[in-house]
């Protein structure tokens, strides 16, 4: 596998040079020259009038004889995470796509719903319960899952990028020695070669890459959490719920969980939440999210905060929205002082409705923002706060 | 006890501009940084150092240039930094990097701990000290936000997760994943600096960690990238006018209708 010109077709043109995403094509001598870091993303190719860029491709065989969509179904403390329905009606897309079957795994102990997972789309519910499975004991999260794909060779696997997902997935693509794309925004089919098309934010946002696994089965993908939308139940729906016996006794278990501390006070739902009201650096001191505090008070709305005021410690990171927080989908997401860097942008831009709120017109945010006010929001967040108050009869 | 910390030198993000013209990255200028969550696996590994004794090691998968990241890990109290570089490790998705970084590890050996940083700025994918710990046998715990305990075969941990906290225990050597959450690094020290100056980065190729080159680069990547593009922002943004009170009137005409 790789790139090369051809010095005897390339004229010096330089019709390839801009076409590269990442600038790595010179012409030097009249001879374009890569630099390293490409990864053959093919761009140029499709430039070059004299065909004189080759990518020799090494033909990889296909994993043969897997079949099939699954969705591995997370939970927590027996509930079923939101993630695992969202994952459900997207892999249905691609099931159908595939003509094949949608299974949910689900690993845990005493499961509320996991019949459930049938009337959200799957035709087979693998269901190893036992009482090991309870806790995320990561190891047996993954020996029980590297088994069930041994044994029924998935085409597709997806799974959500929560921190277990992010945790445990990888390991289980390593140990089949597999491909493994990381928080997936968007899933396909290719409708000539079926590859699973996963693209995924690169460089905090600024780049999307479009990613395949060519030749190794099954093809994996973790997916953030409220990218995708999940769908609502049908009830009637037939699907099959198979129970899956789980030996610990052959899983080689070499970490243990001790200890799960549910962190009360930092208890921010922003997962959950309808409207979110977030804070950046535009409040300027950690005593002025009391503003933000109280007009999502007025809204109903958990808090949320860009990365900056988490960094200098004004606000806790379970409240942190973005690249490296969390991702959020809310009706409504209000943005006080958040200049809008791509990394906030990634993690909030799918809200159905953004107000911002900026003194500079030409931040970032107001790209994004269904409603745009350019102003002082020590001016206009409390009034806002006092009207919502008021229409709303709080005072 | 020894410790070992991966990291990985990265573009500084926050620089990365946009070409409007061309609609590519514009790299030229772009300083190189260690990447920012590998900065708190480096002082982790030298706080541990520091407690129980033994050495430090820092290793990178990289082009040659990457040296310069591994000389400055040295300035941050670093005893030793190897290069891992081979034409013929270009290319590397996450499992054939944890692939040659498992090979290296294998070469040095002698190793209680290895610690990365959660993720890298200009991938952000985090499954490489995950595939790592597999492709050693070793245990693996992602997240860590502290370290509870530590002595010879034994790793206590807390680690971060949506809902909470969690504690965990595991045999060394092992793998772990820290955030920013566990230290604040320190500084370049003024004789880090002129040790950082002269100090040797031996550097180590496929042949010298007996990779398989079959299973590293592209060759050994079960990935590919086969479109890049950029996000394109369709969005129809209404800026409200008019005084601070007639925006926010409008405004809550419009809050009305959603909520």
């Amino acid at each position: 596998m790789s790139i090369w010109i051809d010095a005897e077709k390339c004229t010096g043109c330089g019709s390839c040079e801009p076409v590269c995403p990442f600038g790595l094509i010179e012409v030097v001598d009249d001879i374009a020259q890569i630099k390293e870091g490409c990864n053959l993303c093919g761009a140029c190719v499709d430039a070059c009038d004299y065909n004189a860029i080759i990518i020799e491709e090494v033909e990889q065989e296909v994993s043969e004889g897997f079949q099939g969509v699954w969705v591995f179904a997370e939970q927590r403390s027996s509930k079923l995470k939101s993630v695992s329905y969202e994952l459900l009606s997207e892999g249905r897309k691609l099931a159908d796509k595939l003509v094949s079957e949608l299974c949910a795994v689900c690993l845990g102990h005493n499961v509320e719903g996991a019949e459930g997972l049938v009337a959200h789309g799957a035709d087979k519910v693998y269901l190893v319960d036992d009482p090991a499975l309870a806790d995320h004991q990561e190891d047996y999260y993954t020996g029980a899952l590297v088994d069930l794909v041994r044994k029924h060779k998935p085409e597709i696997l997806l799974a959500g990028a929560t921190a277990m997902g992010r945790s445990f997935i990888p390991r289980v693509a390593s140990i089949i020695y597999t491909g493994l794309t990381a928080d997936c925004t968007g899933l396909d089919i290719d409708p000539e070669s079926k590859l699973l098309l996963q693209t995924r934010p690169t460089f905090g946002g600024n780049v999307m890459a479009t990613i395949t696994c060519q030749a190794k089965r099954p093809q994996m993908a973790t997916v953030r959490p409220h990218v995708f939308k999940r769908s609502e139940p049908d009830n009637g729906r037939k699907g099959e719920v198979i129970k899956v016996d789980f030996h610990k006794e052959v899983v080689t278990s070499r970490t243990r969980l001790l200890e799960f501390v549910e962190d009360l006070s930092e208890r921010v739902k922003l997962d959950d939440a309808e409207i979110i009201v977030s804070g950046g650096r535009g409040l300027g001191k950690p005593e002025n999210f009391q503003i933000i505090k109280e007009l999502a008070e007025a809204l109903g709305a958990a808090m949320g905060s860009s990365r900056p005021p988490v960094d200098d410690g004004w606000i806790s990171y379970p409240h942190q929205v973005g690249q490296t927080g969390k991702t959020v989908c809310p009706k409504l997401y209000v943005a006080c002082g958040i200049s809008g860097a791509v990394q906030h942008l990634a993690g909030m831009q799918t809200s159905e409705v953004i107000v911002a709120i900026n003194e500079d017109p030409n931040a970032p945010i107001f790209e994004v923002a269904t409603y745009g006010i350019v102003g002082d929001l020590f001016e206009v967040v409390p009034m806002l706060t006092d009207r919502l108050k008021k229409s709303r009869g709080l005072t | 006890m020894n410790f070992v910390v991966c990291i990985k030198q990265v573009p500084g993000t926050t620089d990365i501009k946009i070409d409007p013209e061309t609609n590519t990255l514009v790299r030229e200028g772009v300083p190189s940084v260690i990447n920012p969550f590998d900065t708190y696996a480096l002082e982790e590994g030298v706080r541990l150092k520091e407690r129980c004794g033994g050495k430090v090691t820092a290793i990178s998968m990289g082009p040659p240039q990457a040296e310069e990241a591994l000389r400055e890990t040295i300035s941050l109290g670093i005893d030793e930094a190897i290069l891992i570089s081979d034409r013929a490790f270009a290319g590397s998705d996450t499992w054939a990097t944890s692939y040659v970084l498992s090979k290296a590890i294998t070469k040095i050996a002698d190793y209680d701990l290895i610690i990365c940083g959660r993720q890298t700025l200009d991938g952000d994918t985090g499954q490489v000290g995950p595939g790592l710990s597999e492709m050693l046998g070793v245990p693996f715990v992602a997240y860590v936000s502290k370290i509870e305990e530590i002595k010879e075969g034994y790793l206590k941990v807390q680690r971060m997760v949506e809902e909470g906290y969690e504690t965990m225990e595991m045999s060394l050597p092992a793998v772990i994943t820290v955030v920013k959450e566990i230290n604040v690094p320190r500084l370049p020290s003024l004789r880090g600096s002129m040790k950082a100056k002269t100090a040797q980065i031996p550097v180590w190729t496929a042949e010298d960690i007996s990779a398989d080159t079959d299973k590293a680069g592209l060759t050994g990547s079960p990935t590919r990238v086969v479109k890049i593009f950029f996000p394109q922002r369709t969005h129809k943004s209404e800026m409200l006018q008019g005084s601070t009170e007639l925006q926010v009137t409008q405004l809550m005409e419009k809050l009305e209708e959603i909520i």
